[in-house]
């Protein structure tokens, strides 16, 4: 299936973009006029034969929606980050010490952490997402109780972190221990389930570009996570989306922090490696 | 039954006093912009209202006003459940009669923006907004 | 982010005497429309942001009067004359008489 359909709504984005946000530079997401952002790029090597570029869900969203996510102030997202970094300086638990206390400045300590999860911790021998790595910090060296997935605070910590990779590209190793695990999340993004028959690709590789309904289909990509969605106004982490959208294709659904989903997640990151960290992402 | 010219008269002024009353009830918006105007006529030139055709998401659609001149600017959501949105009153230190914000719009509507000028007279402008079901309704 | 309600507020640093400026705000509040069900069938009761000022050095720059129509985490965008130097005070008043502020200085130059 060609998608040359994609070229003209770029093209289209960005002449409406040129009008509308004067930051749009070339028609690439440029954050704060200065920080440039990779949205569009060569696909990763294992996805030979399904996709040959990929591109954020940035890329999809309306004029509007894209000039909120260009200026750090419009973006209510941060308003996440912000609760994160109070989150990383205060003191928690048992421990009574911060993140910050182990961690020191998350600008330096969390660059570039956000690229690779998720990932397979050695210790613990299995994969795991950003979100589960914070809270096994909390549990384990902070001695305070998890938090719990799918509420705000767990997406703003994994908010303030993301943004200390903001810009870099996304890169997941799917080899050694992972591999087996990223064999698992593929095998679920093709298989069609639920009462639609519909796989992930069916959607995501097959008709991005399309509309379903009045809805621009992205290539689901999770560089942009955690999301705050215009719908919800407020975040919403990867596993939090895939549990809609599995449920909205009437298919059973995982729970938010169950072991398909971990699978899944490192799957579709993989699926976007090249693609910009864009801290906190806004769709619709 | 048979129906004196009487009877035929009031039934008429019954019918017609019915057909009425479903158009005052139904015109959304009404009692908000009587309030604003004192019932003063509403020219159709002197502000614009900046909304996109289709909203990405009806809980978060961005717009825009402006007035040169205006003392303030009311916007009425007209299919809203509750068709206010809110008021812009400018103030002396104001530097442009104009305001941005986003709003909720329950459904696809028209958007309305009515301004005050400082003369006393009204301007209006409408949008009309579509809002969408995402596409597997999530 | 109910309980933590956060105002932002973005002003350029100076300005030239007689400029006009673009002022940005945003407050972090859930906006409760008095339109939502919670899980029992129950409405929730309306709890917003219901005004929002602007002023400087005492005179007002914009006064607004917000409805549940505005989106969660309320965000306006407006212009400001600056005559001189001095102190933007930005108010929001909520439904629940709680009053949030912050300001921001602007020198000339």
């Amino acid at each position: 299936m060609t998608k040359t359909v994609l070229k003209g709504a770029i093209a289209a984005v960005v002449v409406l973009a040129g009008a509308q946000a004067a930051l749009a530079g070339d028609g690439g997401l440029v954050i704060n006029g200065e920080l440039e952002m990779i949205t569009e790029a060569p696909a990763a090597d294992h996805l030979k034969g399904s996709l040959t570029t990929v591109y954020s869900g940035w890329v999809f969203r309306d004029v509007d929606t894209q000039a909120m996510q260009m200026d750090d102030f419009d973006n209510p997202g941060m308003l996440y980050v912000d609760q994160g970094e109070g989150m990383w300086n205060a003191p928690a638990g048992t421990s009574e010490k911060s993140c910050a206390d182990c961690h020191g400045d998350a600008s330096e300590s969390m660059a570039g952490v956000r690229t690779v999860y998720p990932k397979w911790n050695e210790a613990a021998g299995e994969v795991r997402t950003l979100q589960m790595q914070i809270n096994a910090c909390r549990t384990e060296n902070q001695g305070a109780d998890a938090f719990k997935y799918g509420k705000d605070e767990i997406n703003a910590m994994e908010a303030f972190i993301s943004m200390q990779s903001r810009g870099m590209p996304m890169n997941v190793a799917i080899d050694g221990p992972a591999a087996a695990t990223w064999e698992q999340g593929k095998e679920m993004y093709y298989a069609r389930t639920g009462q639609l028959e519909l796989s992930c690709a069916n959607c995501h590789e097959d008709n991005y570009d399309n509309y379903i309904r009045a809805d621009h289909l992205s290539q689901g990509q999770t560089n942009g996570f955690p999301v705050y969605r215009l719908k919800d106004t407020k975040l919403t982490s990867a596993a939090g989306r895939f549990v809609g959208c599995v449920r909205d294709t009437r298919a059973e659904t995982y729970k938010i922090d169950s072991a398909e989903f971990v699978a899944l997640e490192l799957y579709v990151a993989s699926r976007g490696n090249g693609l910009s960290v864009e801290g906190v992402s806004i769709r619709n | 039954m048979k129906f004196t010219r009487r009877d035929t008269i009031l039934i008429a002024a019954g019918a017609t006093a019915t057909a009425m009353l479903p158009m005052r009830a139904f015109a959304a918006g009404e009692d908000e912009i009587a309030a604003f105007t004192g019932g003063a006529s509403i020219g159709d030139s002197g502000v614009t209202l900046t909304a996109p055709e289709i909203a990405e998401n009806g809980n978060t659609v961005p717009i825009e006003v402006n007035a040169p001149g205006a003392v303030s600017i009311m916007v009425l959501a007209l299919g809203n459940p509750n068709p206010g949105v809110c008021t812009f009153n400018f103030g002396p230190l104001a530097g442009a009669q104009s305001g941005s914000t986003r709003i909720r719009l329950s459904k696809t509507q028209t958007v309305t923006a009515i301004a005050k000028m400082a003369d006393g007279s009204f301007a209006q402008a409408s949008s009309e907004v579509k809002v969408t079901i995402g596409g597997c309704g999530g | 982010m109910a309980e933590n309600v956060t105002p932002r507020v973005r002003v350029p640093r100076s300005a030239a005497a007689g400029e006009v400026i673009t002022i940005k705000t945003l407050i972090s509040h859930i906006m409760e429309s008095g339109q939502r069900k919670d899980g029992d069938g129950n409405l929730i009761p309306r709890s917003i942001i219901n005004r929002f000022t602007c002023d400087f050095n005492g005179q007002n720059v914009i006064d607004v009067t917000l409805e549940p129509a505005i989106s969660t985490n309320p965000y306006f965008e407006f212009q400001a004359a600056v005559p001189e130097a001095g102190t933007y005070n930005f108010t929001w008043f909520d439904d629940d008489g709680s009053v949030y502020t912050d300001t921001k200085d602007i020198a000339i130059g």
